[in-house]
């Protein structure tokens, strides 16, 4: 088969929804000794971007996003482990994810890490209700390329300003970009609290991603 | 079934614009629409007023009460708020809620003490939000007993054991619906609430999983419901509901509601 019926047999697994098919055709593709980097972002990243614009338009349900994050995730792990011996999966970019100070909702948080992950970036995932001295520290740490912050709640919402506060206090702004999103969360929010992206959701965050670290 | 009309909350466009624009009528009809229903509280929100809500929520409560005779649901976490909108407030109302999140319980334990009002215990905690039937059976344990030391009688709690979505975990469901027999065996006298239209989110036909889950906790016990009234077929499938669990003697309500042309929907 050629490169192209492969990577085209991977997408239509993912859309299939059929774990057996993708790690079938990924290994198919590792044989063929095609690029892993391009199995990932021509054949999974481009798979979830179709599973996101099926959810965007109501086709597909956040069970099925859910599930295709899952699969990808899976046999990405799997692409890395095969590489560990030779060079290295390079990775899109680091991403730093937490849910703000307050907040103890993580289901649109989750996705975003599972979809960003399953697209390529290294994500550090903080978890719920973190301190914005806590994700200081972290930041300081790890040195991420994205901090995205998201809050559920029109209540937690200044936690996301007051962190972006602490970040640009501790004269490291400059270093990162920031992105905020949760239901509340709107476009003229992130503006106003001088985020550097938003998203309405979590494959529209890989998007957003991508377009802050100039892979458009 | 206690109905906790949910339509006036700040937070829906309509009723944020008609509330700062101080539309009487408009709030008004939403009260009015509601009580027909069969709502017996008409729930209040005006979260979306930072640092205003004081005094919004007592404008609520004031243009409600004007219209219909019902008590209300008192819908925030802020002390003040609650107690601004009581000066005004005719019959007991039901605060909406206390919770074991620290700040949430510190500022609305002192409100409840002692009282007579009807309390929504909202099974939520610093530390997350439950999954399990044994997390959310942890949180109604404590917050049930704190409640009660604090001279809350137990037939004015309503414990809410917290709906999540069943898009994300398929054991969501029955995890929310094994606590409601579980509180209400273990705390005789209790009674439960939720806001159930989150079992649904992320799936499409939102309505057929709410009327069926709806049908499914009554079975179970739950005798409370934060909706929308004037959702005629789940107000039907509640009473048909309640009467197929035997908490309607002689068929009673589901006859005169049939009389009423309520199953013609």
């Amino acid at each position: 088969m050629k490169t192209d019926e492969i990577l085209n047999k991977i997408i239509e697994s993912v859309l299939d929804q059929n774990e057996d098919a993708v790690d079938k055709s990924v290994e198919a593709a590792l044989a063929a000794d095609i690029d892993p980097m391009v199995i990932i972002n021509d054949g999974l990243t481009v798979s979830l971007k179709k599973v996101g614009d099926l959810f965007a338009e109501e086709i597909l349900f956040l069970p099925e996003l859910i599930y295709c994050g899952e699969i990808t995730t899976n046999v990405m792990k799997k692409i890395e482990s095969r590489l560990k011996s030779e060079s290295d999966v390079t990775k899109k970019g680091m991403v730093l994810i937490a849910t703000v100070q307050g907040d103890v909702h993580d289901i649109g948080k989750n996705l975003v890490t599972l979809l960003t992950g399953a697209s390529g970036y290294e994500v550090v995932d903080m978890g719920k209700d973190v301190k914005a001295t806590k994700i200081l520290d972290k930041i300081n740490e790890i040195e991420p390329d994205i901090v995205m912050l998201s809050s559920l709640l029109s209540t937690t919402m200044p936690a996301q300003k007051d962190t972006i506060q602490t970040i640009v206090e501790a004269g490291i702004r400059d270093k990162v970009k920031i992105m905020v999103g949760g239901a509340p969360v709107t476009r003229a929010w992130a503006e106003e609290i001088g985020a550097d992206g938003y998203a309405e959701d979590a494959s529209a965050a890989v998007i957003e991603a991508d377009r802050i670290m100039g892979f458009e | 079934m206690y109905i906790v009309g949910e339509l006036i909350n700040t937070s829906r466009k309509s009723v944020g614009k008609a509330v700062l624009a101080e539309d009487i009528t408009a709030v008004q009809q939403l009260a009015k629409d509601q009580a027909k229903a069969g709502a017996s509280y008409i729930d209040v929100n005006a979260g979306t007023f930072v640092g205003r809500e004081p005094a919004y929520l007592k404008w609520l409560v004031q243009t409600v009460q004007e219209a219909v005779d019902l008590p209300c649901a008192l819908d925030s976490p802020d002390p003040e708020a609650i107690e601004a909108a009581m000066e005004l407030h005719r019959g007991i109302p039901m605060i909406n809620s206390i919770s074991l999140e620290k700040s949430r319980y510190e500022n609305l334990i002192p409100i409840v003490r002692n009282s007579e009002f009807k309390v929504v215990a909202l099974c939520m905690s610093d530390k997350g939000m439950p999954e399990t039937l044994d997390d959310r059976m942890k949180i109604a344990d404590e917050l049930i007993n704190k409640l009660m030391q604090n001279g809350v009688k137990i037939e004015n709690i309503f414990v809410d054991p917290l709906v999540q979505p069943l898009s994300v975990d398929n054991s969501f469901g029955m995890e929310f619906i094994n606590t409601v027999e579980t509180i209400h065996e273990n705390f005789k006298g209790i009674h439960t609430v939720c806001g159930l239209s989150n079992i649904s989110y992320g799936l499409p036909n939102r309505k057929f999983l709410n009327q069926t889950f709806i049908a499914m906790a009554i079975s179970k016990g739950l005798d409370g419901a934060i909706m929308n009234p004037l959702d005629t077929k789940m107000m039907a499938n509640i009473i048909a509901a309640e009467t197929l669990a035997g908490r309607d003697p002689y068929c009673m309500n589901y006859l005169k509601s049939h009389r009423a042309g309520i199953f013609n929907v």
